[in-house]
């Protein structure tokens, strides 16, 4: 019963209220940079998502069995290493196995080592104290959350191709505007699910 | 030489801006500006870094193989940042508590990574601290301007300091996320019409011309397609 809340509260808030991008702003970049059409959106939020879920699944055990207590210090050197040599092995077992998969996520896949939203939520699992269960569903729920903020603004972005812009704010300006009026909405959802 | 050097430090502040102008780290831009004194915190943390990063791989550039600079880069950063992260929490548990995860997340900065991709494993050691350094300086100046500009108008205060909080009520939506993104907004277009007065280009839209990652990104272009973004670059951008 307990837990049953809990997963449902943790989807509500990665999704909604506690937005990955447009509230804790991790994973400006890809919001910002491959938001321009819907499908290379959806592509992109798909791959961060998978790696997000695989990730936590690995760093949650190696800091909780390994590090803790005494190595607690080497957190961000480990979680980073991890995340890169896993975005690899990922690499490399779709383009073997899964070519399909691999021509449709391949290419996001190097830029997601350097995206803050995966360490960051890799990071946020264990300042949180998720359990182990618990941490795989944040991990999900941001992911499904960066996937609806990147869909609601690429549709966004493409309307602004044929508005009549301000000369003053072409360009990226107009961009973070949009950005500030999609951020803007989601504040409409504070305090569903507590 | 000496002026030569002078042009690299300044290089940074002004004519390329890493926020404004080559619109990297936008993460801890738009996260920890809600305040002046947590956006001079971030800057001079992510500074120290880049500094030391710039000199450890500008040293080492000689020795890491090309096909694994990226992740060597990483865990030189990676070093740096825990380094630091120790360091702001045994003297300034405040700035600590303040910039929360942002401060481990100095290691996926992408200022950091740029730089290091860009300048110094490709320079010798001065001219990659000088970098170094006048790109950290251009980060904090930008980052406590933004900073301040959303305390003073979602707090009334600058620096903690009372200005205008008890004769204009403060706008609290500036300390939110939308007033983070509208206060960039801003900032990007004065900065993009500044630099078209003085015929230099603006800032279109986020593309891959910074971006670390870009080189792996080109190799990806002969398996197959790659996002439009990054065509655009590929076409030729340099």
């Amino acid at each position: 019963m307990n837990s049953t809340t809990s997963i449902v509260s943790i989807l509500l808030a990665g999704i909604l209220t506690n937005n990955m991008v447009l509230s804790k702003f991790l994973g400006i970049c890809p919001f910002l940079g491959v938001s321009k059409k819907v499908n290379t959106a959806l592509s992109m939020s798909i791959a961060v998502t998978l790696v997000m879920v695989i990730a936590t699944a690995v760093t949650w055990p190696i800091y909780t069995y390994l590090l803790y207590p005494n190595f607690t210090y080497l957190q961000t050197v480990v979680f980073i290493l991890v995340i890169a040599a896993i975005v690899q092995l990922i690499e490399v077992f779709l383009k073997k196995f899964i070519k399909p998969i691999y021509n449709a996520l391949g290419i996001y896949l190097p830029l997601i080592t350097t995206n803050c939203a995966v360490l960051g939520i890799t990071m946020l699992n264990i300042t949180d104290g998720l359990n182990f269960g618990l941490s795989l569903v944040n991990a999900l729920a941001a992911g499904l959350g960066f996937m609806l903020a990147m869909i609601l603004f690429a549709g966004v972005r493409s309307k602004l191709d044929t508005a009549d812009i301000p000369e003053f704010l072409k360009g990226l300006p107009i961009t973070l505007i949009a950005a500030a009026l999609v951020a803007l909405s989601f504040l409409g959802f504070a305090g569903i699910g507590g | 030489m000496k002026s030569k050097n002078l042009s690299i430090l300044t290089n940074g502040i002004i004519k390329e801006n890493p926020v404004l102008r080559l619109v990297l780290g936008t993460c801890p831009t738009l996260a920890v500006t809600t305040a002046a004194v947590n956006g001079i915190g971030m800057g001079v943390a992510a500074t120290i870094v880049l500094v030391c990063s710039n000199l450890a791989i500008s040293l080492l550039r000689n020795f890491i193989p090309d096909k694994v600079r990226i992740p060597a880069f990483i865990t030189i950063i990676a070093g740096f940042v825990s380094v630091v992260q120790m360091l702001v929490k045994a003297f300034a548990p405040s700035i600590d508590k303040s910039l929360g995860i942002f401060l481990p997340l100095i290691v996926v900065n992408c200022i950091i990574l740029a730089r290091a991709e860009m300048f110094a494993s490709k320079n010798a050691v001065l001219p990659s601290i000088l970098d170094g350094l006048g790109m950290g300086i251009g980060f904090t100046a930008t980052l406590t301007l933004m900073g301040a500009i959303r305390e003073l108008l979602g707090a009334g205060t600058i620096f903690g300091l009372t200005v205008t909080a008890e004769f204009i009520d403060p706008m609290i939506i500036f300390l939110l996320p939308p007033g983070g993104f509208f206060v960039f907004g801003i900032l990007v277009a004065l900065s993009n019409s500044l630099a078209k007065r003085q015929g230099k280009p603006v800032v279109e839209h986020l593309g891959c011309a910074n971006c670390p990652a870009r080189s792996a990104c080109k190799n990806a272009v002969a398996d197959g397609e790659i996002p439009q973004e990054c065509e655009k670059v590929g076409g030729g951008d340099e």
